[in-house]
């Protein structure tokens, strides 16, 4: 398996420094965002017993929020490369 | 558990298999090169590789494994869903764009596209082998975990059934898994899971929640200090205390059963029991199995609703499902394990649960009460592993790159994490589902699911169950595929340099795929039980450990050295399945005695990941080399 060249070729891309670095911005973003929820999990664990909305408590908002937070990174990275490759590779 | 097979569940369910490897085997037929199929998605729209992607992904580990997880341990389960999710970040954010910038997409060749050392070369062959191993066992063990409530056959019969399957596929053909047939499987999945937690939905929670619910005998006792002197029933004997546990064994018609002491010692409560005797036979509830006197468990002590208790609520919105479970009372069923005499004794103890102690993390990774320093840190332990695990999988990164462009490559990976999300949070719903609707098989976790959906009809069942026996198949082949690929082209061809005619070569790989199979069906007989979303968290550590600190340093240090890399794979593989092996869990399965088990945690992530980390700086700066670029570079 090793020595295999790339699927598809995609050509050079101008705007790939700029997708790595905003990468990594909302990776660390999302980071700190986890890890406060392991963190309050670890430390103050009745924290997450806390009604917060509807009747449901911290637990289940914020570990949801991780699920639905991801998606939202997701879409706004794709928004931002998107428009970073039209400008960058005309 | 004794499993009644519905004719009409095994049609529809081989009906289905067929017709997926049917799709399968014409798709497959139209591949011819590898080249043909590593490009196979090279036309796709990125939303069918999204939901590809996601099928390839939702192994029935998740479906199986976490629900049952949450079925029996409330939220800790779900914490499984999050972390795996949230990996996803790390290979969308951090790992996919440099990799692509390489032109690499398999983790091994990403390693070694600086250095083109032979020591990389063996190590992440080997690391890939291990990892895919890992990930077999699961896989495995989800398969015989479906085939037995559908064709009512032992755990054995499904792990043989399915690893002959595949074995017999890849030896002969070689299976593709093609986009097309990830695509249907991931839609099927997440369409039938969204219609089992609709069901749930309009079902609501009943204090009784089947009509033949088990009624738990109760019986009226004296006792003093915890020990039982007295039943007050005639034709109960008490011939057995385990007054540490606080249940006594009587006998009544020559059949043993075990009660446990409640309320304040004046009632007795049946509970469950499996008695392994010292000849060698097992007794459920006091009779062979073959009796059926086992049954299905899982019911609520009290709902609560707007303050007041009611026998049950009605259809019941997505929220109000949440909110009311937290603001209720389930009975957990403990299990506990002892000997008496030359017996094994399993004894499971009805334990009242407040819910909010069920919605959040607490039952199986002890925070709160009985927390120690130690399950804390087996807690961020098991986070991070899950964290890092995603992307060092070898297996995910390489869908990445079949899409004709870097927009449709991000899109269809956004298609992905939102199916594997909105996947993810249904199996909260059927695990908490599952845990209260009296469907539970106290011997295995991984049936919750499946017997949830047999609940509201066979059909949803059958076809559930089909969809991820297919699945299962489809990760299966893809698993063995990569690793007798490890083996054949990566460490005899290209490592030990013997050289081998095409033919030589695809027979190599083939010799390796039957060897690997029955290893696999030997390890998923072995590891029968065991949650399977808690045997993929460890494969998990092992990939996090052994792959992700060097992925991440090639992309990003330039002073990483061959034999940094080298090192620290090694490394972090042999530390992560050292901890793993002398864990409290596995000493359990082993039979042993978990509390004289060397590690002290289960999970081992939190030391081995850093741990590699450092071998790769000390050996990259101690071991340079000449010319080395970071990936980055």
């Amino acid at each position: 398996m090793a020595g295999h060249g790339p699927s598809t070729d995609w050509g050079e891309d101008k705007a790939s420094d700029y997708k790595e670095r905003l990468g990594i911005y909302l990776f660390i973003v999302y980071c700190i965002v986890y890890a406060g929820f392991v963190l309050i999990n670890a430390v103050s664990p009745k924290m997450m017993g806390l009604i917060v909305i509807s009747g449901m408590n911290l637990a289940v908002v914020y570990g949801m929020g991780l699920i639905i937070l991801a998606i939202v990174m997701g879409v706004i990275y794709n928004h931002m490369c998107t428009k970073a490759e039209d400008r960058m590779n005309k | 558990m004794i499993y009644d097979p519905s004719i009409f569940a095994v049609v529809l369910f081989i009906a289905f298999v067929i017709a997926v490897l049917g799709i399968s085997k014409y798709f497959a037929s139209r591949t011819k090169s590898s080249a043909g199929y590593y490009a196979a998605g090279g036309q796709i729209h990125w939303g069918v590789n999204g939901i590809a992607f996601a099928g390839d992904y939702l192994s029935a580990a998740s479906f199986l494994g976490i629900a049952g997880m949450i079925a029996f341990m409330g939220y800790d389960g779900f914490l499984y869903s999050i972390g795996y999710l949230a990996g996803w970040v790390v290979a969308l954010f951090v790992v996919a764009e440099p990799l692509k910038k390489a032109g690499k997409y398999t983790f091994t060749d990403a390693l070694d596209s600086k250095f083109n050392s032979k020591a990389i070369q063996l190590t992440a062959a080997i690391s890939t082998l291990v990892v895919s191993v890992c990930y077999l066992i699961p896989q495995m063990v989800g398969a015989g975990a479906l085939i037995t409530p559908l064709l009512g056959l032992p755990h054995y019969v499904g792990v043989v059934l399915v690893g002959s399957i595949v074995i017999f596929i890849v030896a002969t053909a070689g299976m593709a898994s093609t986009t097309y047939v990830q695509f249907i499987k991931g839609g099927m999945l997440i369409i039938f899971s969204t219609i089992l937690t609709i069901a749930l939905l309009i079902n609501g929670y009943k204090l009784n929640p089947q009509d033949h619910y088990h009624e738990f005998s109760v019986l009226k006792a004296e006792s003093s200090n915890g020990e039982v002197t007295a039943v007050l029933e005639d034709g109960y004997n008490i011939v057995g205390q385990n007054t540490a546990l606080g249940i006594v064994k009587l006998e009544k018609d020559d059949i043993q059963t075990w009660w446990q002491l409640m309320e304040q010692g004046t009632v007795l409560l049946q509970a469950p029991s499996k008695v392994a005797l010292a000849n060698g036979d097992v007794l459920y509830n006091g009779a062979p199995k073959s009796e059926r006197r086992f049954f299905q468990v899982g019911h609520m002590s009290k709902i609560i609703v707007d303050g007041k208790e009611v026998d049950k609520t009605g259809p019941i919105g997505p929220f109000e499902f949440l909110s009311t479970l937290t603001n209720s009372e389930v009975v957990l069923f403990t299990m506990k394990n002892f000997t008496e005499g030359g017996d094994r004794v399993t004894v499971w103890l009805h334990t009242p649960t407040p819910g909010e102690q069920i919605m959040r993390p607490g039952v199986m990774f002890k925070l709160d009460n009985g927390a120690t320093f130690m399950t804390r840190l087996n807690f961020v332990s098991l986070m991070l592993a899950l964290f890092f695990g995603t992307s060092a999988l070898p297996h995910i990164l390489i869908r990445y790159y079949t899409v004709p462009s870097p927009k449709d490559a991000r899109k269809s990976t956004i298609v992905a994490i939102a199916s594997i999300g909105f996947f993810y949070i249904l199996t909260l719903y059927m695990g908490l589902g599952a845990m209260t609707h009296g469907v539970l098989d106290l011997e295995s976790s991984n049936m919750s699911a499946p017997l949830l959906a047999k609940s509201f009809g066979i059909a949803l069942f059958a076809c559930i169950s089909a969809v991820a026996f297919a699945t299962v198949l489809g990760t299966v082949s893809g698993l063995i595929v990569a690793a007798s690929g490890a083996v054949a082209h990566d460490l005899l061809s290209n490592f030990a340099g013997i050289h081998m005619t095409d033919a030589g070569q695809v027979k190599a790989g083939k010799i390796s795929a039957v060897v690997v199979g029955i290893v696999a069906i030997i390890l998923g007989i072995i590891f029968k039980g065991m949650n399977v979303s808690f045997l993929v968290g460890l494969a998990f550590s092992v990939a996090a450990s052994a792959n992700l600190p060097a992925i991440l340093m090639v992309i990003f240090w330039k002073k990483t050295s061959a034999v940094g890399v080298a090192v620290s794979v090694m490394v972090g593989m042999l530390s992560a399945l050292l901890i793993i092996l002398l864990s409290p869990s596995m000493y359990a399965m082993y039979g042993l005695d978990p509390a004289t088990a060397p590690s002290p945690l289960d999970q081992p992530g939190i030391i081995t990941i850093p741990l590699s980390f450092i071998v790769l700086v000390v050996f990259s700066l101690l071991f340079p080399t000449k010319n080395g670029k970071a990936v980055a570079a």
